[in-house]
């Protein structure tokens, strides 16, 4: 198996609460299975208060990585907020950036306080575009909560990563890290969210 | 985060992905650690975790300790009697311990005992950087850092064993960047270990000045062990131009920076993990390979001063060597979100780059030119709050509240824990001071003092249940026995929440998931004979003027306020469903000022700007039902019993 770029560096940017971890170690776990050598860093301080989460996942078929990326080295990026993708793109977007994208806001308490107000959506994606070679935009949310629970639209966002094949992993290989990790009525709304991220990458 | 058990599988030669918490507890399995104590502290809390959640399957006896001084006694017993065992903290931690860990290495050990002290540079979950490595020297602890977690569990596993034959607690130091990063770890073969305890009967493990020279000849007695020590190694040309020396999860950004720059064949890598007492003779022979080395470690320049001292002591032998790091500026310290501590591959590859003339740029130029071009987008920050139903946030509006009310300058004084958000908006920047755990408490006993000489301001500390018993107890009978008069609220969830909700003594369960007795802090407050009052904060109007009242009564008076973190309380629970009833909110017209949303400020109070009116964010709240006591117009509904599947693992 051969990647496009070695290392191959992927972030996953999100909001405390919406299940980055769980998404990385998802990943990284298929990619050890595959052989890679895989780093991982997470940055979620105090994150179920509302911060920022961002996990850099870095994959090597030569040697393993320190956990950080460098500045204009992420490859793919995997958002499950607007405000936080646009963030992280800028400043570690490769100029041959991937995004897949949730584009369901999480409102920052000084927007809420209207100290500093949400960017319009509109603005904000086509800032996004324009720094990425592509950006695809899952309705992650209305998915999870067609999956059974809103709370799985990180679930959905890898689905939808599969889904577009950016990477040469097969789907089978995440299904049973799905497998590992939940069991009964939460693996049932896990593996759908997966499906319907799947399914939604490709229309 | 345990995601899975890997790190506990029987299956030598597995190649698994590890944090490194997860890594260092295989470590412990695998060196054959009988008993393991912690208290917990970001970013090792989950090493406890680990073991403490198969300790019954490996004969592990795992114990959240009351404190870090404590955990370490109750770790240095176990080595005294034979048994191998792990005491963990985060650096904040460690000075809770450190009085007692001056002594151990006069003392000398038994068993293999090894302390993993987490740092944290960028303190991304602590409200300091603090350096551990420094303490190595003046408490004579021989010292371990490893690069990764694979390295982690390799390290802790060889520290039971040199531990034991030294005679000497090993410290291995990690950081955030290890702790919370994932990589492949090999697993390597498990060591069970049925040691039972007994205490040599001619055996003294005493303390005194004249074994000063013992812990100095245990020192040395370490040289050789280091010097041959396979965790360092020098990586490069025979005859570099610049030798990189570091340690720690710098080793990798070095290597990435050597990559980046291609320097390959003119740059070497020093990595040195058995970091003090300083492996002299290997550190002289690198260092005479170049006239030029550059340090790359987190936080302070502790290897960089170690490295200066030895070629000053051997300047015949060495010659002159210019050492560029943190101290000469050639590292540069960069602010990031919290802190300046921490390394990156940026910073490294930045800093080789100006050492060796060359002119590096992250980003092609296209790319900097669209980046540049691109129209300025005001973008919010998103600073920590409270969580949704958070019942911190009702305690903090009713403190506040009251301390308005009171209208006598009165103040609020707080520590560490998810309550110190009490500094930032989301706790109405009610706490004023913020220092280490119980220091609220503390420091009221002093404020409270101050009063007989004139002080003539109301005084309240907040302290959390977790750190009531950890710290809190001392400075309230100082204040009981000293007369100081302040009111000090326990803001009592029911678990150590910023952690990830461990147990403490008032859960009644411990560690290992065992039943046990519970110490509820009433019959402690009532115990040091100081008057008591409790609270639930959700109900926020009684709240407010019970600490109205309290604050005029003008004596020592805890009041305890009871309800369980919302995180925990919400779990897999039917909710009672809030919402706003459009009819009744009258928006801005209502001259609120938007309470719910720009006041109050629960991330589950949003403003629907189409409509003009206030809205619950249904996903986020968690039905405490505090704005709907507070909306000045009533237009907040609770209606009982909502569920939602959960789909946590």
């Amino acid at each position: 198996m051969t990647i496009a770029h070695d290392p191959l560096n992927i972030i996953i940017s999100g909001v405390g609460g919406q299940g980055n971890i769980l998404v990385s170690d998802l990943i990284s776990r298929s990619f050890c299975k595959a052989g890679f050598f895989v780093s991982v860093g997470e940055t979620y301080g105090a994150t179920q208060r509302g911060g920022s989460v961002v996990s850099y996942i870095r994959l090597s078929l030569r040697h393993p990585y320190g956990p950080l990326i460098p500045v204009g080295n992420a490859h793919i990026i995997v958002g499950f907020e607007p405000l936080e993708v646009y963030r992280i793109l800028r400043e570690y977007g490769h100029h041959e950036v991937r995004v897949v994208m949730n584009d369901r806001p999480f409102y920052p308490l000084d927007a809420l306080q209207k100290k500093s107000p949400y960017p319009p959506m509109d603005e904000l994606l086509s800032h996004i575009r324009n720094l990425a070679k592509q950006v695809k935009v899952i309705k992650g949310t209305p998915l999870a909560r067609e999956a059974g629970n809103t709370q799985a639209q990180n679930i959905v966002m890898l689905g939808a990563f599969v889904g577009l094949k950016w990477v040469p992993l097969e789907k089978e290989r995440y299904l049973s890290a799905l497998e590992e990790t939940f069991s009964s009525t939460n693996l049932d709304i896990n593996s759908k969210a997966f499906e319907l991220g799947f399914l939604a990458a490709s229309e | 985060m345990m995601a899975s058990f890997s790190w506990n599988l029987d299956e030598p030669g597995k190649r698994c992905v590890l944090s490194g918490n997860e890594a260092a507890a295989r470590g412990a399995l695998e060196g054959g650690a009988q008993v393991v104590t912690s208290y917990p502290g970001s970013p090792s809390v989950q090493i406890l975790e680990c073991l403490a959640a198969v300790g019954h399957e490996r004969k592990i006896y795992a114990q959240w300790s009351i404190n870090e001084k404590v955990a370490l006694e109750v770790a240095a017993a176990a080595s005294f009697s034979g048994l191998r065992s792990l005491s963990v903290m985060k650096a904040d931690g460690l000075n809770v311990a450190l009085d007692f860990l001056t002594t151990l290495p006069l003392s000398g050990i038994n068993a293999g005992l090894v302390l993993i002290v987490s740092d944290d540079p960028g303190a991304h979950s602590s409200v300091k950087e603090e350096e551990t490595r420094y303490l190595a020297p003046p408490a004579h602890v021989p010292l371990l850092e490893p690069a990764n977690p694979e390295e982690s569990r390799d390290m802790v596993t060889w520290a039971f064993e040199i531990s034991e034959k030294a005679g000497l607690p090993f410290m291995v130091r990690m950081v955030t960047r290890i702790c919370h990063a994932r990589g492949n770890v090999s697993l390597g073969a498990l060591k069970i270990t049925r040691q039972q305890p007994h205490f040599p009967v001619q055996a003294r493990f005493v303390t005194a000045g004249r074994f000063h020279p013992r812990s100095h000849e245990r020192l040395e007695g370490l040289q050789q062990d280091f010097e041959r020590s396979a965790f360092n190694h020098y990586m490069g040309p025979e005859k570099p131009t610049l030798t990189i020396f570091t340690s720690g999860v710098s080793y990798w950004y070095a290597v990435e920076a050597v990559e980046s720059l291609g320097v390959e064949n003119s740059v070497g890598i020093f990595k040195i993990g058995t970091l003090w007492p300083v492996p002299e003779k290997t550190v002289l022979d690198v260092l005479k390979r170049s006239r030029r080395v550059l340090f790359f470690e987190e936080i302070e320049p502790f290897l960089e001063e170690q490295t200066m001292i030895l070629a000053a002591q051997y300047w015949v032998d060495v010659g002159p060597v210019a050492f560029l790091g943190k101290r000469s500026g050639d590292v540069p310290w960069i602010m990031k979100t919290r802190g300046m501590g921490e390394m990156d591959p940026d910073i490294t590859t930045q800093a080789l780059a100006k050492a060796l003339g060359i002119d590096f740029q992250p980003r092609p130029a296209s790319l900097k030119e669209k980046l540049e071009g691109l129209p300025e987008l005001e973008l919010p920050l998103r600073l920590l709050i409270l969580c949704a139903g958070c019942p911190h946030r009702a305690s903090y509006w009713a403190i506040k509240t009251a301390l308005a009310m009171d209208g006598r300058d009165g103040f609020a004084l707080g520590d560490i824990g998810c309550y110190a958000l009490g500094v930032l908006p989301t706790g109405y920047q009610t706490i004023r001071t913020l220092h280490s755990m119980g220091s609220g408490a503390g420091l009221a006993s002093g404020f409270g003092k101050l009063q007989e000489m004139g002080l003539n301001q109301p005084i309240v500390a907040v302290i959390g249940d977790s750190t009531f018993y950890h710290a809190g107890i001392p400075a309230l009978i100082n204040a009981r026995v000293s007369g100081a008069r302040y009111l000090c609220i326990i803001l009592d969830n029911g678990t150590t929440a910023m952690t990830g909700h461990q147990p403490h003594p008032g859960s009644g369960i411990t560690a290992m998931g065992d039943p046990v007795l519970t110490l509820p802090i009433p019959e402690i407050v009532r115990g040091l004979g100081i008057p008591l009052t409790i609270r639930d904060p959700y109900e926020i109007h009684e709240t407010t003027n019970t600490i109205l009242d309290l604050l005029r009564k003008k004596e020592l008076h805890v009041l305890l306020l009871q309800r369980e973190c919302a995180l925990t309380a919400g779990r897999g629970k039917a909710k009672p469903h809030v919402y706003v009833n459009p009819e009744i909110c009258l928006g801005d017209a209502c001259g609120c000022s938007r309470f719910c949303t720009r006041v109050f400020s629960c991330p589950a109070n949003i403003f629907d700007e189409e409509a003009g009116k206030a809205k619950i964010d249904e996903t986020l709240c968690t039905g405490c039902g505090v704005c709907a006591a507070l909306c000045p117009q009533g237009a907040i509904i609770i209606e009982e019993e909502r569920a939602e599947n959960d789909n946590r693992s």
